[in-house]
Formats: structure tokens, C-alpha cells, sequence
């Protein structure tokens, strides 16, 4: 059967078979149990969404406190915690877990032709932590523990002296809570590329976006640890009497910068790659042709995960470190403008060359064409440190950022989201709402944030809750927030929109935008074994490429969770391997360790004690299964074909 | 688990107040300072100190640590140890430990060389030294007391001072139960 | 896009565009030539890619076909490479040009200049001219003065938390990092008052957190400096006498120096000179006798956080206070 035709029917037989091998148990406890990447991609997806609307309330009240000068709407204390929360949902709670970890969960083994992602139980975990990470946060800021000391939080001001109770404390575990949960989908992400590709999908065949996602899973995996060291250092320094940020006994309060921004580099890097993969899919499917470039693009990425790392010192430009040293990482970071500049061109050559359909998708990625690139051009002169010792810490920088983050993530995940709702949902989402919340939440931007860079020019800094009418920000600050008006309206009408079309939106059916990559060759929704017959691939985009009679993979037991495991660089199948079927061992090991991190936040024996039940679970988690028995057939031909 | 993450931070509800322009307890609440070891009855059991509720508030303590160093309490007490004046990091309290009785003797001074600080401190102030005084011997719950100053002393931060129980009114040892 | 030029023509200053001194001024040329090019960029991908989307838009709905001739992508592969090569060497234009300005900037630095030390505190800047001799240092607050044309170095410092000195029309900003002293130079060319701020997050009083630096000529500064090295006149009337009592004798002489006086604690601004300021509560307040008074009774409710606490005083001591704080010239 070609994999060229889409798949609705399965036979029935097969179909209940892999059905109860790969789906969700039965029952309220099924819910937890449940291993499978696509149900824990909703989830990510679901939750980083809610956490998207939740900081963007508390954007409106800080735009609300900022409208008008010396405005009393909300205090100093409420205020830094808003903005401190404000940025730390959007980034960790909200960017990293869509972006990378919903997107990819849910995308990566589809578009791999594979049934489940590597390591489903440790992927089940890292959502039910990242789930407890976010709470936390929440809990503390709707307790009056928010932390207030902004979202990077240096010390020594989130340190023991300057603030009191737990604020940081929080803030700092609810950083091991995200990236523990980051590494774990790096970690199953990157061998779900590297291991479970369809024969066939060579490196050289690989869609750009696995591409993004296995550098990604890289970068994280680099720089996520830099700062679960740090905010454990802050913590350790504020419960346990270390000094590792203390100047008058020998500690540093650079050296929290260092490694914070050794990490946060990437980090925002980690929020925009993904960003330019759903561009690098979306561009050759609404342009009818394979994306011209595949070989620089695919360059760029790579590099710019890989350079992300060199330029951390442009945060610090204005501390007072060596001229010389800060020079490099100018140069460091003018030169990652380079492999960004070469995906723009070569989007640029495939719309030119190619039949230009301008659907729902493509609008958003035009969007971010115009946006973004504003963002990454004040980049430019943010690079240049007497520049930047003029727009640092202002609202200048604040529009740069918004710009990047907006532009080079946000409206690429409205992109993707109405590309891939068809396939998540199974029904197309209303195009003329879709428009309307474009144009709405183009304007608003615009509006917000461009009214900024004039801010910072005129010497606004940021972080401040107030400013007096004598600086002459106050009309610039009151266009700002009218903007947030038209994005909230923007938004709200994308939620209408959704909540509407999942009811009575157009059946998509398997394919409807006719795309190239193989979460297409399935149904939409996807079953939850994914695809009936597992495919191969000819070309770069399996579905465009394949053969009339492209080969489709065999001998996979349906009985029990089986995946093909494959060579790295050519995709050759090497052998099978039983993959854990649905467990409750996540869901409890995640409890017991956010049992022992939060208690570590009141008391350093929370450590301790709190091993004991994490080992417990890991143990339960760990025991070993047995191998399932070989099946035994009536038909001998078939017997021989299972265990040959 | 929710719930176990509700009742970990509910606990701190009041650790966590700021309060940025307080009006202090009422005055009365020093007239009532027990300064006598004795109490009628037979068995001469002392009621319950009224609680000092800036002890509640790590920001508090945090600005009682931050005046105690800023109004100069360590040019005589040094950072607990006691040098011109006595150590306040030990269980031996001259003029009593509870809060009236702290409050009292930074108010009123003390005969010995203890200035009045009357009129001079504010007695939202004042209170908070208090509360940060006591944090000194480890008489505060460890996640209201503070940590350590980002400064060059060798010693115990409060929060992790061992307590030290207060002998009692008149610095005399506590009659066994 | 004409938006722009109706933003940037509001009433108000671009501090950064408007430098008062070489530094400011050669950072102004760095933005502007940065910009037109910049500009010059995003204009050229945005028609770019309008061009390309017109040329290439078809209204055609449904599924069409693959496009499987690459004939025009050899050209393109052309246009890309000569992009990306123009791209690499604006970049490296833009390199040369920070990199020269960066060092004209940095590069301000004399024999012998004033030197002043600016310690960073929750929420206020000691200003100090430190001088071998004591009796020839002044110690002040929030407001900074130098002669007009002359290299000034400032030594940083924090007394707490990282904060950020920057004043915008003259130099881009430093931060101030407890446990690091940094020599930041600047010179200013023409007089006049610049504002200044903390730019670096410091705590509840960040968004208070002024300074302002007062540019004059070589007399007026010497001028100044000879008055500020003073101390506080005896008070010549009895209101005044009885002010400096009431000062002396509720909280103002737990935080705060009058130099002639008793009072000596170094926990909030000197303010020996006090009534020659032009603001008050790190450039929050004018300074004048009822914005003072306001600051004096409920500082809270101005800066709320910050670390003078309130002072419940009779309305004659007040009088008295303020009548005395204002020979404090």
C-alpha cells in the first residue's frame, strides 16, 4: 500500500489491536498512566497555552500600572512581583514547554514515521514536573510569595540580605522544576531523531524541523544545566549559609551572571529556532515546491544553535568588564546574524520561485517576516556595545526583545497552530476569524511595543513601576497600552475560533493543506498507534517524494508496544525494541520528587528525606519487565514473517 | 499534591507580608512587660507573652536586621557576641526575653549603658528589632529568621541558629518543672 | 509607518539622541549611522519578500500540484550568495564602526581629572569628591556636579544591591556592583542640569531612583564646591535654632549627617547642603518647602519601601525643622 494515499480506514481488527497496545488505559487512572507523545503533547500545548493567557493578563495590569504617570493602580511590591512573574511564565512556563516541548512531543515521532516517542515514561514525566514547576510559581505569587526579584533575579538582590522569605527561593526551584523537565524532552527528543527514523530518512532527507529539534534538544541539554546550577547556588546561598555570591568573603556577584547568561542565551535561541522550523515547514507548503536552501538552511540552524553559546557577555556589556573581551562578543554576536540572515534569503527564494497559496498559515508567516526582522535588526544595534551601554536595561531593550520573542516565536506559533490544529483536532479552524485575529494582534503589537523603542531612547528605564510626569513618557506609555487592547481582543478572538471549530469546524481530513512530512500521511486526529502502516521515505519531503509504490515497514509486533530502531546517519533498521507500554511510575515519581524539591525550599533536609521516596519510585519505575513472549500464530507463513 | 503545595506555601501567608507603612501594636502592650520571675499561685506558672507580630513577617525581621546594623546596636552587641554590651546570641537574657521586655529596654534604656532610644527610632521600628533580636538566639521559626548578611562575619546565620532557650525574666535559671 | 515620525515628534526629550558631551555625541553618530543602514536592510527584504509574494501569489484554492522545476533556483542560488556575502560585510562594517567608537568612548582619560565616587544605595547615590585630605572631601547626594569641558572619572561602587548609573545625555551607563570598583569616564561639554537614573533593578524604589549631574563653568563649579565644604551654619533665627533641635532630637540624627552639627550617621544622604539642591528623594520632589514637608511627615506614601520611615511631628517643630533645613544652603 503507497504511502502517497492517506490512510482514514484502518481494518478493524488491526486497528482495536493497536489500539489497546498503544492507547490510553481505560479509566480515571488511564488518564495518568497514559505514555503516549500525543497525549502528553496536547497537554503541553493545552497547559503552556493557558500559562501564555495567564501571563498576558499580568502584562495588561503592569501596561495598565504604566499608562499614566505616577499611577497607583499597583504598588512597588505587587508590581515587581507581576513583572518578575510576568517574565518567567512567558519564558519558562510558556516559550520553552510550547515551542520545543509541545510542538516537538507531539510532532517529532509523527513526522519521524515512528509510533511513540524514545523514552515515552521519562516524557510523561518531565510534563507532570513541568506541570508542578508551573503551580508553583503561581501558587506563590497568588500568596503573596511571588518572586519579585525579576526573571533573571540577580543577586545580590534575590540574595539572603536583600530579600526576605521565599520569594526567591520559589522562583529558584521553580527553574530545576522547568529544566528538569526541558532536558527529559531533550533527552527523548534527540533519540527519537537520531534512533527512530523511518528507513529511508537519511540526515541529508531529514525535514528542517527535526533538524531544529535535534539541535535544540542539544542546546538544552548544554545549557539547561548552567542554570539549575545557579538558581541552586542562589538557593543553597539562602538556606544554607554558602557564600557563593557573598564579595566580602570571596564570592562573586558577576559569577551569577556569567552562568545565568551562559544559559540564557541559548535559551532564547531554544524559543526561536523552533520558531524559524515551523517557518522552514510552512513557506515550501504554501509555496508549492521544496524549500530552496535545504543544505544552508539546515547549515544555519545548527550554527546558531551551536553560536548561541559565544555571545552571552551582550547582556553584561554595561558591568564594566575589559573593553577587549566585550569586543569579541560583539563580534560573536554581529556573526549569528549571519546563519538567521541566510534562512531569510532562502525563504525568500522559495516564495519567489514558488506558487504563492497566501492561506490562513501563510499570513502569520509573512507576519513574522515584518516583525521579526525589526527585532533582529535592533539586535544589530544591541550588538554594538557603545550602543548598547546607551539602551541597556531600558524599554528599548524591552522592544527588542518582544520584537524577537513575538515576532520569531509567537506569530510562528499562531502559524503553526493553525497549520497543525487540522491534524491535532481533526477540523479546520475558521479563516476569516483567523484574519481577523491577525490584523487584530498585528496592529496591537505594533502598537505596544514599537512606542518603546522611543521609551528608551528617551532614557525610560526598566522594571520601574512609576514615573513622573515631568519625563514626558506619559503619552508614549499610554499608546503602549491601548495596544494591549487590540492584542487581548486578538486573542480572544483565536480562542473563540478554537473553541468554536473543534465543535463545528470543517472535517480536515488527513491532509488538507497537502503537505510533504509524514505527520501528514495519517489521520487527523492520529490514531494513538499513529500510522497503520509505518512508511519509508525517498526524499526530503516524504510525502512529495515518495514512489508510487513506496515501501512500507513490516514485521512489527501489534501486540505489544514495538518500535523500529534505526541507524543514525542512514536510517538503516537495526533492530526492534519493546518500548514501555502505559505506566503509573511517572505520575508517582514526579510526586515524590516535587515532594523533595518544594520541601527543599522550607528545609535543607527536604533533600534528604525526600530521596527516600524518589528512590522508591525510581525503583518502581526501574524494575525490570520481563521481555514479552513471542506470540504464537495459526497461519505458520505469519509466525515465520513475526519471528524472522 | 496539591494540596500538599497549598498547605507548604499557606503556611506562609503571614512570613510573607509586607507591610510598607505599619502602625505599630499599641503601647499598652509594653506597660504589661514582665519584669519579675514571680507569679502568684502555687505552682507560679507565667501567662503567654503577647505575640510580637512582626516575629510573623521575614520582611520584618529582615528590616529589624537591617536597622540593628544601620542604627549601630553593633557598635555595643557587635552581631550578637556582645562586646561594651552584653551578647543578645546566648540564653541569658538580663532584662527579660519576651517581646515587651526587648521593646522596653530599647525604648526606655537600661541603667548599665543601654541608651533610650525614645523618640529617636520608630516604634514600628523598634518592634522589628525586636523580632530580629530574637532571631539572634534562634528564638524565630528558621524560614521567618533571616540569612546571612552578604558581609564578613564568622557566624551562625539566624536562620540557622540553634535555639537558645531564654532563662527566664531575671537572667536566673528556670526553676525545674 | 508615518506613525514613526508622529511618535518621535511627541513633545519630550530622546536623551540618547541629544548628547551633551564627546561620549554621548559619538554614541549619537554610532545610532544614527547603525539605523540608516539598518533601515536601509529592512526595506529592501521587506519589498524583498512583498515582491516575492506577488510575483509568486496565485488565488488558485485547493491542493495544487508540486513544483518540480528547479530551473530558476540556480539564479536564486546567485541572488542568495551575493545577500548573504552583503550581509557579512555590513556586519563587519558595523564591527569596525562599534569597535572605533567603543574605543573613542573609552578612550576619554587625563592626567588629572576630577575624580568623584558614586556609591549606589536603596534608592539614593552618595556622591563623593574624595580628596587626600579629609577636610577637603564633599560628601552629597543625588546631585552632581562638574565643570563644563573637563574629563571627570567616576569611581563606582555599591553599598547593597546592583544598581546602574546613567545618565543619558552623557554617557551610556555602568553598573554599580557591590564588591567591584569601576572607573567610568565622562565629560560633559555643554551646561546645563541632565537627568540621570538607576538602570539596573534594585528593589522596591528602583522606578525613584534619580540623579541629575549640573554642568557649569570652572568658577560656578569651584564655587560650589567651596560652599559645600562647609559645614551647616549656626541658625540665625530661633524658629531655625529650635529646628536644629527638633532635628537633633527625634529620628532625622539616627540616619543623617549635618556637618557642624551632632548629627553624624552615614545611613541616609549627607545633608549638610541640603536647601542647594534642586531636588530632593533621589530627583522624585522638588525641593521646596511643601514638597519637603510632605517628604519629611510620610515618606511612604512617596516611595513607598524605601527606607526613611515616617515622622509623626508637632505642626510647629515642623515649621521649625523646615525653617532650618533651609539655611542649610
Amino acid at each position: 500500500m503507497a504511502i502517497s494515499e492517506p490512510i482514514i480506514a484502518a481494518p478493524a481488527h488491526r486497528d482495536q489491536q493497536l489500539s489497546r497496545t498503544w492507547g490510553q488505559p481505560p479509566g480515571f487512572w488511564g488518564w495518568f498512566k497514559n505514555v503516549h507523545h500525543t497525549a502528553i503533547g496536547i497537554r503541553y500545548m493545552v497547559t503552556s497555552f493557558i500559562f501564555f493567557l495567564l501571563g498576558g493578563v499580568l502584562a495588561g495590569i503592569l501596561r495598565w500600572q504604566l499608562a499614566r504617570p505616577e499611577n497607583n493602580a499597583v504598588g512597588p511590591d505587587l508590581y515587581n512581583q507581576i513583572f518578575t512573574v510576568h517574565g518567567s511564565t512567558m519564558i519558562f512556563l510558556f516559550a520553552v514547554p510550547m515551542m520545543f516541548q509541545g510542538f516537538g512531543v507531539y510532532l517529532v515521532p509523527l513526522i519521524c514515521g515512528a509510533r511513540n516517542i524514545a523514552f515515552p515514561r521519562l516524557n510523561a514525566f518531565s510534563y507532570y514536573i513541568y506541570l508542578v514547576g508551573g503551580l508553583l510559581l503561581w501558587g506563590g505569587l497568588l500568596l503573596n510569595t511571588g518572586a519579585d526579584a525579576g526573571w533573571f533575579s540577580y543577586v545580590p538582590l534575590s540574595g539572603p540580605e536583600f530579600t526576605a522569605g521565599k520569594r526567591s527561593d520559589i522562583w529558584a526551584q521553580m527553574i530545576t522544576f522547568t529544566e528538569v523537565s526541558a532536558l527529559a524532552v531533550a533527552i527523548c527528543i534527540a533519540t527519537t531523531i537520531l534512533r527512530h527514523r523511518a528507513p529511508g530518512m537519511t540526515l541529508n532527507r531529514m525535514p528542517i524541523i527535526l533538524w531544529e529539534k535535534l539541535t535544540i534538544a542539544i542546546a538544552v541539554i548544554f545549557a539547561m544545566p548552567a542554570v539549575m546550577v545557579v538558581s541552586s547556588m542562589l538557593l543553597m546561598d539562602r538556606t544554607i549559609n554558602t557564600q557563593f555570591f557573598n564579595p566580602s568573603v570571596g564570592g562573586d556577584v558577576l559569577l551569577y551572571q556569567h552562568l545565568f547568561w551562559f544559559f540564557g542565551h541559548p535559551e532564547v535561541y531554544i524559543i526561536f529556532l523552533p520558531g524559524t522550523a515551523i517557518i522552514s515547514t510552512l513557506v515550501p507548503v504554501f509555496s508549492r515546491r521544496h524549500i530552496f536552501g535545504y543544505v544552508p538552511i539546515v547549515t544555519s540552524v545548527v550554527a546558531t544553535g551551536f553560536l548561541g553559546f559565544s555571545v552571552w557577555v551582550h547582556h553584561m556589556f554595561a558591568t564594566g568588564l575589559p573593553q577587549m573581551s566585550e569586543s569579541f562578543f560583539t563580534a560573536a554576536s554581529l556573526m549569528i546574524v549571519i546563519p538567521t540572515a541566510t534562512q531569510f534569503y532562502c525563504w525568500m527564494a522559495t516564495i519567489w520561485h514558488g506558487r504563492l497559496q497566501f492561506k490562513l498559515p501563510m499570513l502569520w508567516v509573512f507576519g513574522f517576516f515584518f516583525v521579526f526582522l525589526i527585532g533582529g535588526l535592533s539586535g544589530v544595534m544591541l550588538a554594538s556595545v557603545p550602543l548598547d551601554w546607551q539602551v541597556h536595561d531600558t524599554f528599548f531593550i524591552v522592544a527588542h526583545f518582544h520584537y524577537v520573542l513575538i515576532g520569531g516565536a509567537l506569530f510562528p506559533m499562531f502559524a503553526g497552530l493553525y497549520f497543525w490544529i487540522p491534524k491535532f483536532t481533526g477540523r479546520m479552524m475558521d479563516d476569516h476569524l483567523g484574519r481577523i485575529h491577525f490584523w487584530l494582534f498585528f496592529v496591537g503589537f505594533n502598537l505596544t511595543f514599537f512606542t518603546m523603542h522611543f521609551l528608551g531612547l528617551r532614557g525610560m528605564p526598566r522594571r520601574v513601576y512609576t514615573y513622573t510626569p515631568e519625563m514626558h513618557w506619559g503619552t508614549l506609555n499610554l499608546l503602549s497600552s491601548v495596544g494591549v487592547l487590540f492584542m487581548t481582543a486578538g486573542v480572544l478572538v483565536f480562542l473563540v475560533n478554537f473553541f468554536r471549530s473543534k465543535r463545528y469546524g470543517k472535517l480536515a481530513g488527513a491532509d488538507p493543506w497537502g503537505a510533504g512530512t509524514l505527520e501528514w500521511a495519517t489521520s487527523s486526529p492520529p490514531p494513538a498507534y499513529n500510522f497503520l502502516e509505518l512508511p519509508t521515505v525517498n526524499g526530503r519531503e516524504a510525502l512529495w517524494d515518495a514512489e508510487p509504490n513506496q515501501p512500507i515497514v513490516g514485521g512489527i509486533r501489534e501486540d505489544i508496544p514495538e518500535m523500529l530502531v534505526t541507524n543514525s546517519l542512514d536510517s538503516e533498521p537495526q533492530y526492534k525494541e519493546e518500548m514501555p507500554g502505559p505506566s503509573i511510575w511517572p505520575f508517582l515519581t514526579s510526586i515524590a520528587v516535587s515532594i523533595a524539591f518544594i520541601w527543599s525550599i522550607f528545609s535543607p533536609w527536604g533533600i534528604a528525606y525526600g530521596a527516600i521516596p524518589v528512590t522508591i519510585a525510581l525503583i518502581g519505575w526501574l524494575w525490570p519487565r520481563g521481555k514479552s513472549p513471542t506470540p504464537r500464530y495459526d497461519n505458520p507463513r505469519m509466525e515465520k514473517s513475526w519471528n524472522g | 499534591m496539591l494540596l500538599l503545595l497549598g498547605a507548604m506555601i499557606l503556611t506562609g501567608c503571614k512570613r510573607e507580608e509586607r507591610d510598607l507603612r505599619p502602625s505599630p501594636p499599641a503601647s499598652v502592650t509594653i506597660n504589661t512587660a514582665q519584669v519579675s520571675g514571680l507569679n502568684p499561685g502555687a505552682n507560679s506558672v507565667p501567662p503567654p507573652p503577647p505575640p510580637n507580630i512582626y516575629e510573623e513577617s521575614a520582611y520584618s525581621v529582615s528590616e529589624g536586621k537591617r536597622l540593628y546594623d544601620q542604627y549601630n546596636c553593633v557598635g555595643c552587641h557587635a552581631h550578637g557576641g556582645g562586646g561594651i554590651g552584653p551578647p543578645l546570641m546566648d540564653n541569658n537574657w538580663i532584662y527579660g526575653s519576651e517581646p515587651q521586655n526587648i521593646f522596653a529596654t530599647i525604648i526606655q534604656g537600661r541603667p548599665n549603658g543601654m541608651p533610650s532610644f525614645r523618640n529617636r527610632i520608630p516604634e514600628y521600628q523598634a518592634w522589628e528589632i525586636v523580632a530580629y533580636v530574637r532571631s539572634l538566639s534562634g528564638l524565630l521559626p528558621s524560614d521567618v529568621a533571616p540569612a546571612h548578611n552578604d558581609e564578613l562575619y564568622m557566624k551562625p546565620s539566624e536562620q540557622s541558629m540553634p535555639k537558645q532557650t531564654p532563662t527566664g525574666v531575671t537572667g536566673q535559671p528556670e526553676k525545674s518543672q | 509607518m508615518s506613525a514613526i515620525f508622529i511618535l518621535a515628534g511627541l513633545p519630550g526629550d530622546h536623551r540618547v539622541l541629544q548628547p551633551a558631551g564627546p561620549q554621548g555625541a559619538n554614541i549619537e553618530w554610532l545610532y544614527w549611522v547603525v539605523f540608516w543602514i539598518l533601515l536601509v536592510v529592512y526595506v529592501l527584504v521587506v519589498l524583498g519578500f512583498t515582491h516575492a509574494g506577488k510575483r509568486a501569489y496565485t488565488p488558485a484554492r485547493g491542493i495544487l500540484p508540486i513544483i518540480k522545476d528547479r530551473s530558476g533556483d540556480r539564479r536564486a542560488a546567485w541572488v542568495v550568495g551575493i545577500a548573504v556575502t552583503l550581509t557579512v560585510l555590513t556586519l563587519f562594517a558595523v564591527l569596525f564602526m562599534t569597535v572605533i567608537t567603543g574605543k573613542k568612548v573609552e578612550g576619554l582619560t587625563s592626567k588629572n581629572p576630577i575624580t568623584i565616587q558614586v556609591i549606589g544605595h536603596q534608592w539614593w547615590w552618595e556622591v563623593i569628591y574624595p580628596n587626600s585630605q579629609p577636610d577637603q572631601t564633599v560628601t552629597t547626594a543625588n546631585e552632581i556636579h562638574l565643570p563644563v569641558g573637563k574629563p571627570v572619572v567616576i569611581l563606582t561602587n555599591s553599598a547593597d544591591v546592583i544598581h546602574s548609573f546613567w545618565a543619558p545625555n552623557v554617557n551610556g551607563k555602568r553598573d554599580l556592583l557591590p564588591g567591584y570598583s569601576s572607573a567610568f569616564w565622562m565629560q560633559v561639554d555643554q551646561p546645563g542640569t541632565y537627568h540621570g537614573q538607576c538602570a539596573e533593578f534594585c528593589g522596591l524604589q528602583h522606578a525613584h531612583m534619580g540623579f541629575s549631574i549640573v554642568a557649569e563653568s570652572e568658577d560656578q563649579f569651584r564655587a560650589w564646591k567651596e560652599q559645600q565644604l562647609k559645614p551647616a551654619p549656626e541658625p540665625s533665627s530661633p524658629g531655625a535654632g529650635h529646628g536644629r533641635e527638633v532635628f537633633l532630637t527625634h529620628a532625622c540624627v539616627m540616619c543623617h549627617t549635618i556637618r557642624g552639627t551632632d548629627a553624624g550617621s552615614r545611613m541616609g544622604p549627607d545633608l549638610t547642603h541640603l536647601a542647594s539642591r534642586n531636588m530632593i528623594a533621589a530627583e522624585t520632589l522638588p525641593n521646596t518647602r511643601g514638597a519637603l514637608a510632605g517628604w519629611i511627615i510620610d515618606p511612604q506614601r512617596i516611595k513607598p519601601g524605601n527606607h526613611m520611615a515616617p515622622n509623626l511631628l508637632e505642626p510647629g517643630d515642623l515649621e521649625d525643622l523646615l525653617t532650618y533645613l533651609e539655611t542649610l544652603q
